[in-house]
């Protein structure tokens, strides 16, 4: 696979699908989302020639900052060629013609669905998430004229009782992905349905970190070095996922693990749900259990 | 600051209308600390409409009621910013609903009922809430084994006190309660009674009561005020009205409830 | 051995491909003209239209036929090719009583100035499959063609007065209520994102491209007790009316076409409020083209959205206005319900691993040993 490729933009629709006033609205309710870190902003979400549900509102905020200079990389799930990774990147190849990329340090906007790379973000990177369902109130409060309410008065004491509902009843808290963060002391915000592991590569990110609802339409936002706390009890901390494994690809033991079943008798294999920083690390020399049996430079 | 040589809570000409319907017209009274109000009247007479007035939960037409906060002395509670109210609401007031399940979380357990509050302003520690809300089951007499049960799961009596410790764990100064006998069996209901009794003189709480049963303000209140189609009647020390009613009214009350 | 899963690109090309063939068919079979669809399918034609938020017969046609006939598929289409359209203006507000009249009855009258007009409706109709369009052979399709009345209307001499207008004037049902903030321009649910509480002209934009089946589900809940309307069928029009707009060069406005609309006027029975008399209310319907069970449906939801506003219990489904709002654009449920065939393998392997822990404190240690 290219690591990097260009694709002539398709003639019929403007560059990056969205007309310039349309981008200008879309900007205008990510200068907001920046400046009031962790609020929803409403904004006038498009029909886009996507399904709302599969990364409109992503797909809107890249459309709205990408220039041609910019370098492009997509993954859902961490990787690079599942198929709504592959069918959002050639969205944006044939309408932008900007530079896509699989290698997270080589992008300068990351759209993604589900996880934040393993390898570190730059000061001048953006993180751009896809969002189902924005408010993180929403499973304990269905109406958004109260959620939103809450939100201005800062009632967030229902959030802690589920998780203290929780640890009653099991021992521990027991939300494993889009776990409820704080952001600089004040919103309360849902981080997308990434891996509760991913939590702490949000707090003081040197990246920019914007998320887009497509369907709910809303846009917010984390700006670079902003304080995101992941919610816990003092004598209950919050803790990420850990694995007795490591990926058998790559040998990593601090990367989120995929769950892979090999064959009908219940043989699994763990490998990096990351599919760029595995790569990276069998090519830098790292080695794990079933070293050999993919071959990093690709199909 | 708040003091207690003037009234916690003071209401002057509440008038309410539900459109052109009447709801409460012209009432005031002061409720002092520590002091249990009984407001007795048949269903319409405007009993719940005041108190819903006086607790914030619905804006009187006309009229205001004061109240003296621990930070900031007395306050018009209809006029303060909609986050001091809701604090006030949630800390410093209680409010008992007649069902319980309107005043509980019926998705989550006694202990998160209990610790609602603490949480709300900023309790972090799992153990330590858990402890105070042990000790809130103990004093309104529940098993302390049923901490991690859902309030379904529990008798009507059993979810009136659970809705009681919800509310006192803040260690609210007043507290607000709508017929918090009603639905409950005479054997169940004396022995409630009796509870509350003994949590409101123990704990210094000040009470407002609304009844049409003359047997619970009698257990309960100090004082008494008797409404009829909106005005209030007659009012006085508990015992005086009750034992020597001034207003036909009243003395209809009276009477109907000794001879049934 | 394992291989990680690579070469998306050219399984997406590979289904493409399957999806192209499985449209078309039977390639021994001619294939549809756009024009025998918007010619022959046009109540398919009109759906599209209206819940794609587009009037435009030719685009509408192509979408179903792209969409093999999906009519949800075809509204979602014409939707996201509508996002790229620019806006050049706004067209004055039609006036439906200067209506070309097609068809026109009122369920409340016996009879009313202009007419109870049948015009083209299935209602009267048995339905029984027809088996002379099974299969016609172009020789008897032509004749066909002769047997067909190509019906003309008769020349409408004056504007038809709407049913409810009569009423309106003996003060016995509200009035058109304006707008609290007359004077504003009415909201645009295409350029600003929906709020809460929503104005009767957000509420009426959303209905009136809401899902057919959704409203009609609604519809028929407030009939069966869900909400409290006690609805009659005031009017029922379908007709040509004009589209105008005033170029700001101009200063005066000029007529740029014609489009078809449904129009229905709901009369609702009403006890009266603190503030109102007793009176009948209105729910209103507007749909594109000729879609009377849809118009039907968005007037009765219209009238039990206003229950609040009327003073009224409100506390049915179809009554409440998030509810109702949020759930009815089909582009946007056919997409999140249908995304879930997305991959979750992250969070899935984070409820896997949070399930192991569950189960491993659960079972009894003996019970992990014996494994």
């Amino acid at each position: 696979m290219t690591r990097v490729s260009t694709v002539a933009p398709d003639g019929g629709y403007t560059f990056a699908y969205l007309d310039e006033q349309t981008k200008r609205m879309v900007r205008r309710a990510i200068l907001k989302a920046v400046a009031i870190p962790g609020y929803q902003v409403p904004f006038a979400s498009r029909e886009m020639p996507l399904p709302f549900g599969w990364g409109t509102g992503g797909i809107q905020v890249t459309a709205s900052i990408i220039g041609r200079e910019d370098t492009l990389k997509v993954i859902d799930q961490g990787a690079d060629d599942t198929v709504n990774a592959v069918s959002i990147r050639a969205f944006f190849a044939r309408t932008a013609g900007v530079p896509t990329t699989t290698r997270t340090e080589d992008a300068t906007i990351i759209q993604t669905r589900h996880r934040i790379p393993e390898t570190p973000l730059r000061a001048s990177q953006i993180l751009v998430y896809q969002v189902p369902i924005p408010e993180p109130l929403r499973w304990l409060e269905p109406r958004e004229a109260e959620t939103r309410r809450m939100h201005a008065l800062q009632e967030y004491g229902v959030m802690h009782v589920r998780l203290y509902e929780d640890i009653a009843r099991y021992g521990h808290i027991a939300t494993s992905y889009d776990y409820p963060v704080r952001v600089n002391g004040r919103y309360l915000m849902r981080p997308s349905p990434i891996p509760k592991f991913d939590n702490p590569k949000m707090d003081r990110s040197p990246a920019l970190q914007l998320f887009g609802a497509g369907r709910e339409k809303r846009i917010y936002a984390v700006p670079p070095h902003t304080e995101v706390r992941s919610l816990d009890f003092d004598d209950h901390p919050f803790e990420v996922q850990k694995w007795d494994q490591a990926c058998a690809l790559c040998g990593s033991t601090a990367s989120f693990l995929d769950e892979i079943v090999t064959d009908n008798q219940g043989g699994r294999m763990f490998v990096c749900s990351d599919t760029d920083h595995c790569d990276a690390r069998v090519l830098a020399g790292h080695v794990g259990s079933a070293a050999g049996d993919r071959d990093p430079g690709g199909a | 600051m708040a003091c207690d040589d003037r009234p916690l809570l003071s209401a002057r000409g509440l008038t309410r209308y539900y459109g052109r319907i009447l709801g409460c017209r012209d009432v005031s009274f002061d409720i002092w600390p520590g002091e249990v109000l009984g407001i007795v009247g048949e269903s319409g007479s405007g009993k719940t409409t005041v108190l819903k007035c006086i607790s914030a939960r619905l804006e009187p037409s006309a009229g205001t009621v004061t109240y003296d906060t621990r930070t900031d002395g007395p306050v018009d509670i209809h006029r303060v910013s909609e986050p001091s109210r809701r604090l006030l609401m949630r800390t410093d007031w209680g409010f008992v609903h007649q069902d319980p399940r309107d005043g509980l979380r019926m998705a989550v357990s006694a202990g998160a009922n209990i610790g609602e509050r603490l949480m709300a302003v900023g309790a972090r520690h799992y153990g330590q809430i858990r402890e105070t809300a042990t000790s809130w089951l103990g004093k309104v007499e529940m098993d302390t084994g049923r901490m991690d049960d859902l309030p379904r799961t529990f008798s009507g009596g059993m979810q009136q006190r659970l809705q009681i410790a919800r509310n006192l764990v803040t260690a609210p100064r007043i507290v607000f309660m709508d017929e918090p006998t009603g639905g409950l069996d005479v054997s169940v209901q004396a022995r409630l009674l009796d509870l509350l009794r003994g949590l409101v003189s123990d704990l210094g709480l000040a009470a407002v009561v609304v009844t049409h049963d003359l047997a619970v303000t009698r257990l309960l209140s100090h004082r008494l005020l008797v409404m009829r189609h909106g005005t209030v009647v007659e009012t006085g020390l508990t015992d005086q009205v009750l034992d020597d009613p001034q207003h036909p009214y009243t003395q209809l009350l009276v009477s109907s409830v000794l001879h049934p | 051995m394992y291989v990680a899963v690579k070469g998306g690109e050219r399984a997406i090309e590979a289904s493409h491909r399957l999806l192209e063939a499985a449209r078309r068919g039977d390639p021994a079979v001619p294939e549809l003209s756009t024009r025998q669809v918007s010619e022959q399918l046009p109540r398919a034609v009109d759906r599209v239209m209206a819940e794609g938020s587009l009037y435009d017969r030719e685009l509408a046609a192509l979408a179903i036929r792209q969409a093999a006939g999906d009519l949800v598929e075809a509204i979602f289409l014409l939707r996201a090719y509508r996002t790229t359209l620019p806006r050049l203006g706004n067209s004055e507000p039609v006036d439906t009583a200067r209506m070309l009249v097609r068809r026109r009855i009122s369920a409340t009258f016996k009879d009313v100035p202009g007419g109870q007009i049948l015009g083209p409706t299935p209602d009267y109709t048995h339905r029984l499959l027809d088996f002379r369009l099974a299969d016609i052979a172009p020789t008897h399709a032509a004749q066909g063609e002769d047997t067909v009345q190509r019906d003309r209307l008769p020349p409408q001499e004056e504007p038809m007065p709407r049913v409810m207008d009569l009423l309106g004037r003996e003060g016995l049902v509200e009035d058109e209520t304006p707008a609290a903030d007359e004077g504003q321009p009415p909201a645009d649910i295409t350029r600003e994102p929906l709020r809460f509480p929503a104005g009767r002209d957000a509420r009426l934009q959303v209905l009136a491209r809401g899902d057919e089946g959704f409203l009609l589900a609604l519809g028929y809940a407030s009939q069966r007790g869900f909400s409290n309307t006690h609805p009659f069928a005031g009017e029922i029009r379908y007709g040509v009316v004009a589209v105008a707009i005033v170029p700001e060069e101009l200063g005066f406005a000029i007529e740029i076409g014609e489009i078809e609309l449904t129009e229905v006027q709901m009369v609702n029975q009403f006890a009266g409020s603190d503030t109102a008399p007793p009176q009948f209310t209105r729910g209103y319907g507007l749909v594109f083209g000729h879609q009377e069970r849809k118009a039907m449906s968005m007037a009765l939801v219209d009238r039990s959205l206003r229950g609040r506003e009327l003073g009224e219990a409100a506390d049915s489904p179809t009554e409440d206005e998030e509810f109702v709002l949020y759930h009815s654009d089909n582009v946007e449920s056919s997409g999140f319900v249908q995304h879930l065939k997305l991959p979750h393998y992250v969070d899935f392997q984070s409820e896997l691993e949070l399930l192991r822990r569950l189960r491993s404190e659960f079972d009894p240690p003996s019970a992990q040993a014996a494994e």
